[in-house]
């Protein structure tokens, strides 16, 4: 079979499964909602709380985890294919460690960031996460030319960790509440409420997917190293500085729109792969779409299991996930 | 001469091994005998009162041993005159040294730091330690803080001026219909992202049953839930109140704050104008200035009955 069938194969089922995901979950929820009320046109917008619960809670909602599904589990793929690592995420060069801080300090010391219908806490994420992404950068560029993926890795596990003694230090100097909220932060919130945040995300996510649209052959040489590759003809520089930015890119604007949901990135790859192999050209566009159903399915879960209470999001991937990576790296070993 | 020197070494050491151990067995001399708080409050009130509990700070200024307080917690902000104080921490990271330091004779603690009252304690330091719960416990703190610092008479009115004021409240919306009531503590500012509502637990949600509201999450065994905007429709409240404490609001953010909930026009709460944001520590400080709080809560809820 070509490989042009095989990813018109892949994309139209992995599509039909993302947007059956999209379409289903709003129809379900803990509260029990009248399709024919929902869409009753002759009732005022105003008045129809079940139009409300729909188009205002769970529509948002669904819209915000398929992004954020999508772009986490995208970002996972390019980012082992650039680190040339499987244990990679997308969180491991930095960008949630950079856009949590950025939430915390929004968080704890409320200033008006607010900006074109986004509170601050996202804004301050999304810049948060750009900063780090400038320093991991900065600091693997520096003093070379070209690119050291060694040097990118070291250079995110270290941000991770000066980050995360920034954020503990943040939430010790905030009061009771303030450092409950940061912690809840932390596990993931996709109940954004409204449109407003998905598109102040959307532009920075569609970048990161032009991007990754570009990718996937280059990547596939990638993997054999970066000599192996330049020999076959791939500008290995180009391909890594335009991994490393669209995939914080896209991860950055994702943590901001829901919080560091983790095991996305790691768990839709690795999934993915056991179905269609190892071809980016097949992997990424559908980790991208079984991301966004994935998260779609996990909100679902989140946002039912104990209603009326939300559970974070994060909660649900991790208690997924773990158990699913313990058998991955046993089924490797 | 090696072996004489030796023997210098440990004579040497010795000698600091029994100063050592004269000055901790003159200081066990030096320690207060044991004795129930309240028998030695009667007798020997507490002159040095340190308290890491911002309610009961408060507490301890209403029923006036406020000039005995000598340190404070971080947060403390009320009344006034405690910006003055040393502070020596709070929950997470009280600083014992320091309040060793101060001479205190009584320390005001949490009842969950069981390893700062056992350090205390080690240095015979007679602990109050403060048990978070609904509002009876309340008046039941202010009682028993009056027996730890000898102040029983002045807790005594206190505690029976509160137990009046809440009683009137209490009075004031007798046979009035029940609205149903969401409370949130705490939410996103300008959004309705990450909200924090009271459960059927504590004293906010006690709070609302006094002022004669059914919470709308009174069913709920827990003290605060982080809810959707999908539970604010479905629970569908008549009143929602919005609590913001610590910094005070300007007017456009308090404009801002109210429009946030237009987003959701359907909830009747909404759609009737009744959502009422209310500012100020004495809603989340379970201290006396708790029955201000009632107050407001039960003007919001009935308006109609309202007496001030």
């Amino acid at each position: 079979m070509s490989l042009r069938r095989r990813v018109f194969i892949t994309v139209l089922v992995f599509g039909g499964v993302a947007v059956a995901a999209c379409l289903l979950a709003p129809l379900v929820g803990s509260t029990p909602l009248s399709l024919r009320r929902v869409f009753d046109r002759g009732l005022p917008f105003r008045d129809n709380a079940d139009a409300q619960i729909f188009f205002i809670s769970r529509l948002p909602r669904t819209l915000a985890a398929a992004l954020v599904g999508a772009a986490l589990a995208a970002a996972g793929v390019v980012i082992q294919a650039l680190l040339r690592n499987p244990l990679a995420t997308p969180f491991t060069l930095g960008v949630s460690a950079g856009a949590a801080l950025g939430a915390m300090l929004a968080i704890t010391f409320p200033v008006s960031l607010a900006f074109a219908g986004v509170s601050s806490v996202p804004v301050a994420s999304f810049a948060g996460a750009l900063g780090a992404v400038a320093i991991v950068y900065f600091l693997s560029t520096v003093r070379r030319r070209g690119l050291s993926t060694n040097v990118l890795l070291l250079a995110g596990i270290t941000l991770n960790s000066f980050f995360s003694s920034l954020i503990l230090f943040v939430q010790y100097l905030a009061d009771f509440t303030q450092t409950f909220r940061t912690v809840r932060w932390l596990m993931g919130d996709l109940d954004v409420g409204g449109y407003a945040p998905i598109l102040a995300a959307l532009p920075f996510m569609a970048l990161g997917f032009v991007v990754f649209a570009w990718l996937p052959r280059s990547l596939n040489l990638l993997t054999l190293g970066a000599d192996a590759a330049s020999a076959r003809g791939v500008d290995v520089l180009r391909t890594q500085r335009l991994a490393f930015f669209s995939a914080s890119l896209a991860t950055g604007a994702a943590v901001s729109l829901g919080g560091p949901i983790g095991f996305i990135g790691i768990i839709v790859p690795h999934l993915v792969r056991l179905l269609v192999g190892a071809d980016h050209r097949l992997v990424l566009p559908a980790s991208t779409l079984f991301g966004a159903a994935f998260l779609v399915a996990c909100d679902v879960l989140a946002r039912t299991l104990l209603a009326p209470m939300d559970l974070p999001v994060g909660i649900i991937t991790a208690l997924v996930g773990g158990p699913f990576f313990l058998w991955l790296l046993i089924r490797r070993s | 001469m090696g072996a004489v020197v030796g023997c210098t070494r440990a004579r040497d050491t010795l000698a600091w091994m029994l100063v050592l151990l004269a000055g901790f067995g003159s200081s066990a001399g030096r320690a207060r005998p044991a004795a129930s708080q309240a028998g030695a409050a009667k007798t020997h009130p507490p002159q040095r009162i340190v308290s890491v509990v911002p309610a009961v700070t408060e507490m301890l200024f209403a029923i006036g041993a406020g000039p005995r307080v000598v340190a404070v917690s971080s947060f403390d902000n009320w009344p006034p005159e405690v910006r003055t104080l040393t502070r020596v921490g709070a929950l997470l990271d009280p600083d014992v040294e320091r309040i060793i330091r101060l001479r205190a004779d009584v320390v005001v603690v949490y009842g969950t730091q069981s390893d700062v009252q056992a350090q205390l304690e080690r240095a015979h330091i007679t602990t109050f330690p403060y048990v978070l719960g609904g509002l009876d416990n309340l008046t039941a703190t202010i009682r028993r803080l009056g027996a730890a610092v000898g102040s029983q008479a002045q807790a005594e009115t206190v505690a029976l001026g509160i137990e009046a004021r809440l009683g009137a409240i209490r009075q004031r919306v007798a046979g009035q219909p029940h609205p149903r009531v969401l409370l949130v503590f705490g939410r996103e500012p300008g959004t309705l992202r990450a909200i924090d509502a009271s459960g059927g637990v504590g004293f906010l949600s006690d709070i609302i049953a006094l002022a004669g509201g059914d919470n709308v999450f009174a069913g709920e065994k827990r003290e605060s839930l982080r809810i959707s905007t999908e539970a604010v429709l479905a629970a569908a409240p008549d009143i929602i109140i919005d609590l913001h404490y610590g910094s005070g609001l300007t007017p456009e953010q308090i404009d801002r704050e109210r429009a946030a909930w237009k987003t959701l026009p359907a909830v009747p709460a909404v759609r009737n104008g009744r959502v009422a944001l209310l500012v100020g520590d004495e809603f989340v400080v379970p201290g006396p200035r708790l029955v201000d709080a009632a107050e407001a809560i039960a003007d919001v809820i009935h308006p109609q009955r309202r007496t001030r």
